[in-house]
């Protein structure tokens, strides 16, 4: 049976590993290759590994900075931040990076992932959505890590990623990002059921027991963290270990 | 015998992630190298077809390269072992059915490969953990214990005609073939780069192939 991914999130920022609340106030929380190392040590399922200053700060894809993290990954590991062409997918892809998310060009230009999709296959293309709920709860797309609000109208972007082949989308509340407070609950399980690709919750993670709702009342994939694994005792393993407490399929 | 002097012969499709096989195949010592023309197949001990990516466009790439022939050569003739990963092991088949194209594959492995079928809510692709049972004996999975958990990402899944060269299952859905072997050819779905220490155990078993 297909195991549920169990996957910290690294996010750095000109070469430090970091971490903030809401996509603000940032700390550096230590070393991305110490972080590997030891994530690889502890056999995560997966690693999603973001360069939050790239887009921003227009920066070149880090290709050293990938095949150094590879090197010590011997799990997959997803790479995103600042991914704009064909050509920085088929660099990062030689680097070491088994599957890449695009955020911001997605939201400008979906065409790219489509191409992407078509040349690389629908597996190693992933497509990374960072949103808020306004006043109304309704949904608002934002690109640039946060920066800048976007014209899309939610339902019809996740339709239209579905649609043009992508391979896995990855869903983060910036409202929830950092705080610990769980997971958005109504829109990943909304997304998880409507969307018939692997669909990865991210933002907010803390509680256990919310997280075990979560997965029990939706269809996803994994699970991403970063802040109850650089900031709290937990570590996957301890989740993983809760989880199968729940008779949910999960790699020990 | 060691593993130490292999010349592993490594097929870049452009595609694929070339970055992920080499790490792993150093991590054990050996020496792999990217096969650029088909003169790369005459120092190779071992080939590795790796790969993610279309059908169509593996096999055109194979083609544009020049390498259709003599890989086709190195295995069939040469009797060279070969392990192909994920679309490597795809491309052994007659045919695919992929981005609506149908695409003549190596035919080294008569079959056909073709989508996953969906039901139960299913997800595509396949991706993540899951089970490789293992239904007959292999060199491969020497000092690997039955069942265990490869990482797997894919839609698309190889039909052996022959159902003797399936070595392995893997449960999504329906069984499909996780391993096949067939003489000096060996393919497997999932990958063992990325499948942590099982994965690498099983690249050490091909090294001794």
């Amino acid at each position: 049976m297909l195991k549920l991914r169990i996957i910290p999130t690294l996010l750095f920022n000109n070469l430090k590993l970091v971490k903030g609340i809401s996509f603000n106030s940032w700390r550096t929380v230590g070393s991305i290759i110490q972080s590997v190392r030891l994530y690889n040590l502890r056999k995560v399922d997966e690693l999603i590994l973001l360069d939050i200053s790239a887009t921003n700060q227009n920066n070149k894809i880090d290709l050293e900075l990938v095949n150094e993290v590879a090197s010590e990954c011997f799990m997959p590991l997803t790479f995103g931040g600042g991914i704009k062409t064909i050509q920085d997918i088929s660099n990062l892809l030689k680097a070491g990076a088994d599957k890449i998310c695009i955020n911001t060009e997605a939201t400008k230009n979906l065409d790219l992932v489509k191409e992407a999709c078509e040349i690389f296959g629908s597996q190693c293309i992933d497509v990374s959505i960072d949103y808020k709920k306004n006043k109304n709860n309704e949904i608002e797309i934002y690109s640039n890590s946060g920066k800048i609000k976007t014209n899309l109208v939610f339902e019809d972007y996740i339709k239209k990623i579905e649609n043009i082949g992508a391979g896995e989308i990855i869903l983060t509340s910036i409202d929830r990002d950092g705080t610990m407070k769980g997971y958005d609950f109504e829109t990943i399980s909304y997304v998880s059921r409507v969307i018939n690709l692997p669909v990865i919750a991210s933002g907010g993670a803390g509680e256990f027991d919310d997280i075990y709702n979560l997965v029990k009342n939706s269809e996803i994939s994994g699970l991403a963290a970063a802040s109850i694994y650089h900031f709290t005792d937990k570590t996957p393993l301890d989740l993983k270990k809760f989880l199968i407490s729940k008779n949910i399929p999960i790699r020990l | 015998m060691t593993i130490l002097n292999n010349k592993v012969a490594i097929i870049d499709l452009e595609i694929g992630n070339i970055g992920s096989i080499f790490r792993a195949l150093k991590k054990i010592d050996c020496n792999p190298f990217l096969c650029e023309n088909k003169n790369s197949f005459f120092t190779a001990s071992h080939i590795i077809l790796p790969g993610v990516g279309s059908f169509d466009y593996g096999m055109s790439k194979l083609i544009e390269k020049k390498l259709y022939e003599p890989l086709v050569e190195s295995i069939e003739k040469n009797k060279i072992p070969f392990l192909g990963i994920c679309l490597g092991m795809q491309l052994l088949a007659t045919k695919g059915f992929e981005n609506d194209n149908e695409t003549n594959g190596l035919n080294l492995v008569p079959g056909n490969v073709d989508k996953i079928k969906i039901k139960n809510k299913l997800k595509l692709p396949h991706m993540g953990w899951n089970e490789v049972s293992q239904v007959k004996k292999s060199q491969l999975f020497e000092n690997i214990e039955n069942d265990k958990d490869f990482y797997f990402v894919h839609s698309y899944t190889f039909d052996p005609e022959d159902k003797s060269v399936v070595v392995s299952q893997t449960d999504y859905g329906d069984q499909f073939v996780s391993t096949i072997a067939k003489d000096n050819i060996y393919g497997v779905q999932f990958h063992p780069e990325k499948s942590l220490d099982n994965g690498i155990s099983l690249l050490k078993n091909f090294l001794k192939c």
